[in-house]
């Protein structure tokens, strides 16, 4: 007898081809659009270049600050027993789904020259907002919670036999956490900062909120798309979404076996 | 080398309170079922667990003392352990795994590796070196996760279920590999153990945990000729009464009696009955045996040429035969049978 498989029912089938045509069909419009002849001229432009090397760089700073202080929270939250962690996790949570033109605000009336901390700040000869250090607060403040849920999860479900294991060898807590657990967790690390530096590198809403919109110095590759596409350059705007497509095409496809999975 | 403990941990409504003393190069198994207090009692050693009362003293030295605020970290005890099922860093080779403990220690990386090489030799697995943990059979993993201990110097070595991970048909030779590695380390060993049998090859000192506490202590083959726990006579297989004893009988707890050949004094007492010295008849046996008594057949287990016979009687008894004479009985489950036992095989001794 030859097995014959159920034919898959109507109805979800249609759902999802129009589910994925909602996804495909922006994406098709923008290289349909794309000018192809010159794209090289648009994306070699002084201030195309400017923004893409802001971009990159306060994209990287903000990972940097985001693993700094993301490690530690993450640790803590998965291996520490506290009152309010709840909170704590609702708190460091809340960034991915706030608007973030919200958070933006919310970090101006913060470290602002009026803000409560950012009066202190201003006494102290020091500005955040409209400067590229307040462009990387915003991108880490939006960005960080991707890298601290991801490798809260791999503290959490780490053998901690094996840290117990390294302390009767001799391994303090610090030598243990070196040389056992960080190793352990590296692949959630890895996969935790690549998010989010993606999600750093396409901050709008904080950024330009917090931070403004200075060529040079606040004006990253998303702030140049929006201003170009209002503006009159509609070609640069698309060759640059273009290239900002493809870096998220990248990390999608990068990550596919680590996170994006439901395994 | 001296190991001197009295551990006593409280969790919820369970206490472990136990007193251990053992000499350096002479192996203590802890045995016990589930639940008993046997990894509790080697956490507590190895500094993972705190004591919550007692005192832990290695050598003279003091580990652990609630009471005079004592308490050193795993990492500065000089203890080491072999975890259940191994845990060797899957991120390391084999050979970094067994320098782990050097490295921590203080020794230089490369100081540390070949010290590590000198273990695995005399382990067997020099030809492993390389190998990531995951790559290794159960014997190799097990010589591994002892090398690694035994690479950081201690003077206590603690092993936690060493077999347990194993297979039936690797075990015995595992087994005696880790008994020949064992008695060249002359610092004090403790071994925990589920199996009275595993722990009987590996340990010159036996110690019985129930609920928490020493049901039993003595010599491997003393425990298991005169179990004192329902729990160790059921794993080594043989028939063990409590009951209380009046010149040479024993008046069962829960029913019956048996006689033995010679009176040890009266009071609470046990006996010991081997399955295979237990006779069975259809009908009532004439004769020379002084314990004949009847009952029903409730489980009839082939073992190997021999069959097991559970028998529902006052005592109840499991007795041993031979397949041949099973047949001959026709045995089927609730048939009646007679069970006889001489005097002299049974053996009674005091509580």
């Amino acid at each position: 007898m030859t097995r014959r498989r159920e034919r898959p029912p109507l109805l979800p089938v249609v759902i999802a081809a129009i589910a994925v045509a909602a996804f495909a069909l922006p994406l098709a419009g923008l290289l349909w659009r794309a000018p192809w002849s010159s794209a090289w001229d648009e994306l070699s432009s002084p201030e195309a270049l400017d923004a893409l090397r802001l971009s990159l760089i306060t994209s990287l700073a903000a990972t940097a600050v985001a693993i700094v202080l993301g490690v530690p929270l993450a640790w803590v939250q998965a291996r520490v027993e506290y009152r309010g962690k709840a909170f704590v996790r609702a708190l460091t949570t809340l960034p991915m789904v706030l608007p973030p033109v919200v958070g933006g605000v919310a970090l101006l009336l913060a470290f602002g020259r009026r803000g409560i901390v950012g009066a202190q700040l201003d006494k102290q000869g020091i500005q955040l907002p409209f400067t590229t250090a307040g462009a990387i607060i915003a991108e880490a403040f939006v960005a960080m919670p991707f890298l601290v849920l991801t490798l809260e999860a791999a503290f959490r479900t780490t053998d901690r036999r094996l840290e117990e294991a390294a302390r009767t060898l001799g391994a303090g807590r610090g030598e243990v956490f070196r040389r056992v657990t960080l190793p352990l967790v590296r692949p959630s690390l890895i996969a935790g900062a690549v998010l989010c530096w993606a999600r750093a590198l396409g901050e709008f809403g904080a950024t330009i909120t917090f931070a403004g919109n200075l060529p040079k110095t606040t004006q990253t590759l998303p702030l140049f798309v929006f201003l170009k596409f209002e503006g009159t350059n509609t070609d640069a705007a698309i060759v640059l979404s273009l290239v900002l497509v493809l870096v998220s095409l990248l990390v999608v496809v990068g990550l596919r076996e680590r996170w994006l999975t439901t395994r | 080398m001296n190991l001197d403990a009295h551990v006593k941990v409280i969790v919820g409504e369970f206490t472990l309170d136990v007193e251990l003393d053992v000499a350096g190069g002479r192996t203590l198994a802890v045995v016990g079922p589930n639940g008993s207090g046997k990894t509790t009692l080697l956490r507590t050693l190895a500094g993972l667990t705190p004591l919550d009362e007692g005192r832990i003293s290695l050598d003279g030295d003091v580990l652990d003392d609630p009471a005079t605020n004592i308490f050193r970290a795993p990492e500065a005890r000089p203890v080491a352990m072999v975890f259940q099922d191994h845990v060797l860093f899957p991120h390391l080779t084999v050979l970094d795994n067994v320098a782990f403990g050097a490295r921590a220690r203080g020794r230089t990386k490369r100081d540390a590796r070949d010290y590590a090489g000198e273990w695995l030799d005399r382990v067997g697995l020099a030809d492993r070196a390389s190998a990531y943990p995951r790559e290794l059979s159960g014997g190799q993993g097990q010589r591994v996760a002892l090398a690694r201990a035994l690479a950081s110097d201690p003077a206590l070595l603690l092993l936690d279920e060493p077999l347990a991970a194993l297979d039936a048909t690797t075990r015995i030779d595992v087994r005696r590999d880790l008994r020949r590695h064992l008695s060249t380390f002359d610092g004090v060993r403790v071994v925990v153990s589920h199996d009275p049998v595993d722990a009987a090859v590996l340990a010159d000192d036996l110690i019985v945990l129930d609920h928490g506490r020493i049901a039993q202590a003595g010599t491997p083959s003393d425990i298991t000729a005169r179990p004192r726990t329902p729990w160790v006579a059921d794993l080594v297989g043989t028939n063990l009464y409590r009951g209380t004893a009046d010149g040479n009988t024993l008046h069962v707890d829960g029913g019956g009696s048996l006689a033995a050949a010679s009176g040890v004094g009266d009071g609470a007492a046990f006996a010991v009955v081997h399955p295979r010295v237990v006779a069975l008849h259809r009908a009532k046996p004439e004769g020379t045996p002084r314990n004949v008594w009847s009952g029903h057949a409730t489980s009839i287990e082939r073992v190997g040429d021999r069959v097991r016979v559970k028998i529902d009687a006052a005592p109840s008894i499991v007795a041993e035969i031979t397949a041949g004479a099973a047949s001959e009985l026709e045995l089927t489950d609730g048939s009646p049978l007679w069970i006889a036992v001489k005097a002299t095989e049974v053996d009674l001794y005091l509580a």
